[in-house]
């Protein structure tokens, strides 16, 4: 099968079973195939249990699915080891999770620096560019020595985003960035992907909610482990 | 991830949990501390043993009169009282064995003292010169036994402080006073040094005469109760003890030397026995101590493996921007490693204390060893490696899915 040119993501009947025990296991995703093509903002969207974080753990490379090939950007990486599935999380991915996920006893600063210490980044870049990012997400200077425990949850999940941006990854993967926030602060998360998403950034957005998916240029449906629905928006 | 990187990250850890982090410290600082502290107990005891073994004169070869009961058993129960050693013999062994430095045979019985009114019951030594270089002693005032003084009888007498203490006072001067010893009169023409107690009787509460006056006035007649001989090199301690019962057997007509009529105390021998005992108890004590410092290591552990639990979802995230499973393990042992450096450090600083403050305020003797800070050190080093390691492996083998989910 010859993969699509601008695709960045081709999985091809990706399936995804979890053995509970011997008898016991749940098929998660059943032959899933799509591509998404670079720079695309694209939603997964789904009822609860549906499969579409553990398509979401998939794409990130946190997880191998347990058959089905999947291409990020035309290399298999299906069969990669664990420390070449690190690698792939460190320079392609970003994550930005529903309850942040942020060390809360670090600087704000100190929490956006992480991931370029990973990617062994020389240590004089790390903080200009942590600066950048945060500037990016609307942060200023003055919460930058604040530890992460003490802003208030959209300051956090700009933070996060500034995290998941800062190492210039090929994609942003969100988990329901806006489940943990009001509908204020939502809006404005999702305004800002569209914005990133506008300056070249290709962004996976997992979310239940069809409000929230509605910020993407294209819905997957996704139910019961298979793709019902594909729809571009706009 | 990057060796500077990766303890800046183990300090932001450790520092941001100060009370957690300083409590686990605190196990590690007394294990290694009581350590420390305890085998400085040990080698003080063995270094006062030593000393104390020492300052009755140092490779030093005693023989006395007096049947030897059993083989390995070298002080008979006759010491001093039975009349088989005489000066001949002391003068033999003098002349006819090689690499002796000197020769000091000595009498020594207890008499009623006198003087001035007052009165003791001392031990009286009758000896040579070379005595006081046999027996390190120094003069306070005056001087010890001359050789014209052995010649020519004299009766002249050198007190150890305590009997003069007891004769005429703490801190007189004795010199040119007269005693009286078994009713004869003795000019006093010396004062020795205090030594202070040690484990061969008092080496003070003593009167030194010249060894022909005590044959001549005291006991009449020309046997000596102890031959003490100073080898030149500890080495040949042995071998010359061997070559003195020899000589010794031929002398005395004794074929069988089970029979002796006289044995041989060798200082060394009772060095190394009295050595073998304190090392012993160094390792007891050590050995006790040890037992805070393992419970110190369980606190390690126990606190990694909280740590780890309390952590799940920050290592789910490290894993998720790019950490390796190998980052995750090296961060958590370096972290329990750094703990217990820390631990070590202040353990030995509070170890070396107390062993300073065992010293000066009670009368028990500390000596803290190089080997036994090393000792610490590496032992701390392996606590942090021993109970870091697998609160690491449980780290770095979280998966990282179940990681972030963890509440």
């Amino acid at each position: 099968m010859s993969l699509n040119k601008q695709s960045i993501i081709d999985c091809q009947n990706l399936s995804k079973t979890y053995f509970i025990s011997e008898e016991i296991k749940t098929e998660v995703l059943k032959n899933v195939s799509f591509s998404i093509n670079k720079e695309d903002f694209v939603a997964i969207m789904g009822p609860s249990g549906c499969g579409k974080s553990t398509l979401m753990y998939l794409l990130g490379c946190l997880d191998i699915s347990t058959s089905g090939k999947y291409f990020f950007d035309k290399v298999d990486v299906s069969t990669f080891s664990n420390d070449q599935l690190a690698n792939f999380r460190k320079n392609e991915v970003g994550f930005v999770f529903q309850n942040f996920n942020l060390l809360s006893r670090s600087t704000v600063l100190r929490n956006v620096i992480l991931p370029l210490v990973y990617a062994e980044v020389p240590r004089e870049e790390r903080e200009e560019r942590a600066r950048i990012a945060l500037n990016n997400v609307g942060l200023d200077e003055s919460h930058f020595q604040h530890l992460s425990n003490q802003l208030s949850g959209g300051q956090m999940q700009r933070v996060a985003i500034a995290r998941a941006l800062v190492n210039n990854p090929s994609i942003i993967l969100a988990d329901e960035p806006t489940g943990n926030l009001d509908s204020k602060s939502s809006r404005a998360i999702l305004s800002s992907f569209q914005k990133f998403n506008q300056q070249g950034q290709t962004i996976i957005l997992i979310t239940h909610e069809q409000y929230v998916a509605d910020y993407a240029k294209r819905i997957i449906y996704l139910h019961d482990g298979k793709i019902i629905k594909d729809k571009r928006t706009r | 991830m990057k060796f500077n990187d990766l303890f800046q990250e183990v300090f932001i850890s450790i520092l941001s949990n100060k009370t957690k982090s300083s409590l686990t410290v605190l196990g590690i600082v007394i294990g290694i501390g009581s350590v420390v502290a305890m085998m400085s107990i040990g080698q003080g005891a063995k270094i006062s043993v030593q000393e104390s073994i020492q300052s009755v004169g140092s490779n030093l070869l005693v023989i006395y009169p007096g049947a030897q009961k059993n083989i390995g058993m070298n002080i008979s129960g006759g010491r001093g009282s039975a009349q088989t050693l005489s000066q001949d013999d002391a003068d033999a062994v003098e002349n006819e064995i090689d690499f002796i430095r000197t020769v000091a045979p000595e009498i020594s019985k207890r008499y009623q003292v006198t003087a001035k009114g007052t009165n003791t019951n001392t031990s009286i030594i009758g000896t040579t010169t070379s005595y006081s270089q046999v027996k390190n002693l120094e003069m306070d005032v005056g001087s010890f036994i001359s050789e014209q003084n052995v010649k020519s009888l004299s009766k002249i007498a050198v007190l150890g402080p305590t009997t003069r203490d007891d004769l005429f006072g703490e801190g007189v001067d004795p010199i040119g006073q007269k005693i009286r010893i078994n009713r004869i009169n003795f000019t006093v023409i010396g004062l020795t040094e205090a030594k202070g107690g040690t484990g061969f009787g008092s080496q003070d509460d003593i009167i030194f005469i010249p060894i022909s006056t005590a044959q001549r006035y005291l006991s009449g007649d020309d046997y000596v109760s102890g031959i003490n001989v100073q080898v030149q090199n500890e080495e040949y301690m042995t071998a010359i003890q061997e070559q003195i019962t020899k000589l010794l057997l031929d002398r005395h007509n004794i074929s069988n030397p089970q029979l002796a009529d006289f044995s041989i105390m060798n200082q060394a021998a009772i060095l190394n026995t009295m050595n073998k005992v304190t090392n012993t108890f160094t390792i007891f004590l050590g050995a006790i101590a040890s037992i805070s410092l393992i419970v110190g290591g369980i606190g390690i552990m126990n606190m990694m493996l909280t740590t780890v639990t309390e952590r799940t979802r920050e290592i789910g995230l490290r894993k998720a921007i790019g950490s390796k499973n190998k980052d995750i393990h090296l961060q958590f042992l370096t972290e329990a490693i750094v703990l217990t450096f820390i631990g070590g450090i202040m353990g030995i600083i509070f170890g070396v204390l107390v062993s300073f403050g065992i010293n000066h305020f009670t009368a028990t003797t500390t000596s803290i060893s190089m080997f036994s800070i090393i000792l610490a050190f590496s032992v701390s080093g392996v606590i942090g490696i021993g109970f870091g390691y697998y609160p690491a492996k449980q780290a770095a083998k979280l998966n990282p899915i179940e990681a972030l989910r963890y509440e």
